[in-house]
């Protein structure tokens, strides 16, 4: 018998913090009943949301006790206004205070909400600053991408300070999206449309080929909820060793993959037999694929 | 935008209010938000929408009428936002509200 399988893709947030927390224990902060909504988008004639798009609250995995986002991607793509960034960066402050075992950002966004853009961007700045401030403190941050929005803009770097990163293939992780890269650069350097382009320029099995991500799972709510448990408390230091180490990463990779046209030809120098074939794979697969690779390279 | 506000005498024996609530649906194009909450009205029920549509004021006053007598209820608030949903599915909705009233989230 094939085990129910609950899409953590096509869950709402509410669903999806309900589906990864232990049964009973989230407490929500700020709820939809306190009705903080955006201050901005009546004024441009839009409807608001009573939680401006993101659930915070903390609540219990595994019994270890957490603080928990999740942003709603079907409202307005997940993009970060001034109250859903207040709330996000007010849940990590808190961390703080209180020392959760992991702060858990399940994010599902475009970035800043560009309606709201000069308070979506001192948000931005906030939240960029008490994660750092949280990570410095020894509390892990565990950022979580499997959403219909992917992880853009602000938000991708946001993920990407984080101790570690979830995502399923689904979820995809870049600065710029798909659509600004073709407006800039023009449709012969990228085009938008070609979805298969951009899956293996930005998708989660790219990222977790090149080191940017780090746990690949399958599109289930349970499969996040083992990944992320298997994670709390697992804080990565954040000194100057570290970020040095980084830094020698990135210029290797750049002097490796300077000329690589595409990502299937970042995979074959990778030592990927058949590149053609990563993007069909099943997440189990690709794991192993992945094993196979950096037990080569040890 | 538009705000809309409706009142309904609500039944004669509703329950006391119990503190509950229920949130279902997300602001989108063609989707809305409802959340229902047991509050003390002295019976009655209080409805806000917002909407992004203007000019719909009897479209909303039948679909809230029909599903405020097929349920008989007193002593709720519902709030909505709206981003130009059908009214079959503002009928659905408001019914997914009140079927998860009292039922942990999910």
């Amino acid at each position: 018998m094939i085990p129910p399988r609950h899409s953590y893709l096509e869950a709402s947030a509410r669903a999806r913090l309900a589906g990864i927390l232990d049964a009973g224990t989230f407490r929500e902060f700020c709820g939809p009943r306190a009705r903080q909504t955006s201050p901005h988008l009546p004024a441009l004639g839009m409807p608001v949301a009573f939680d401006d798009g993101i659930v915070v609250g903390e609540g219990r995995i595994d019994g270890r006790p957490v603080l928990i986002a999740a942003q709603e991607g079907g409202f307005m793509g997940g993009a970060i206004g001034e109250v859903h960034g207040a709330k996000l960066a007010g849940l990590i402050e808190r961390a703080l205070d209180i020392r959760p075992d992991a702060v858990v950002l399940l994010l599902d966004s475009g970035g800043v909400r560009l309606h709201e853009a000069n308070a979506g961007l001192i948000a931005m700045g906030e939240i960029q600053r008490a994660v750092f401030d949280a990570r410095a403190a020894g509390i892990a941050l565990v950022a979580v991408i499997g959403g219909r929005n992917g992880c853009y803009g602000g938000t991708s770097i946001v993920a990407r300070s984080c101790d570690v990163i979830i995502a399923s293939e689904e979820g995809r992780l870049s600065i710029s999206g798909p659509e600004v890269i073709e407006a800039v650069e023009g449709i012969e350097e990228f085009d938008a449309r070609d979805r298969a382009l951009v899956w293996r320029t930005m998708g989660a099995k790219h990222r977790r080929l090149i080191g940017e991500i780090d746990i690949l799972v399958r599109d289930d709510i349970d499969a996040f909820r083992d990944a992320i448990a298997g994670h709390i408390g697992d804080s990565r230091p954040m000194d100057l060793d570290a970020l040095e180490a980084e830094h020698a990463r990135l210029v290797d990779r750049l002097s490796r993959f300077r000329d690589a046209a595409d990502g299937r030809d970042v995979w074959a120098r990778l030592g990927v037999n058949d590149p053609d074939r990563v993007s069909d794979i099943e997440a189990d697969e690709f794991n192993a694929l992945v094993d196979a690779l950096e037990g080569a390279r040890r | 935008m538009e705000r809309l506000e409706f009142r309904f005498a609500g039944r004669a024996d509703a329950p006391a209010a119990s503190d509950g609530e229920a949130l279902v649906g997300v602001v989108g194009s063609g989707n809305l938000e409802v959340m229902i909450e047991q509050v003390d009205l002295g019976g009655e029920c209080l409805v806000t929408v917002d909407t992004s549509i203007n000019g719909f004021v009897e479209t909303w006053e039948s679909v809230l009428r029909d599903f405020m007598e097929r349920h008989r209820l007193g002593n709720v608030r519902v709030s909505i936002n709206d981003g130009g949903a059908t009214p079959a599915v503002v009928a659905l909705r408001l019914d997914q509200a009140l079927a998860n009233l009292g039922k942990p989230p999910r």
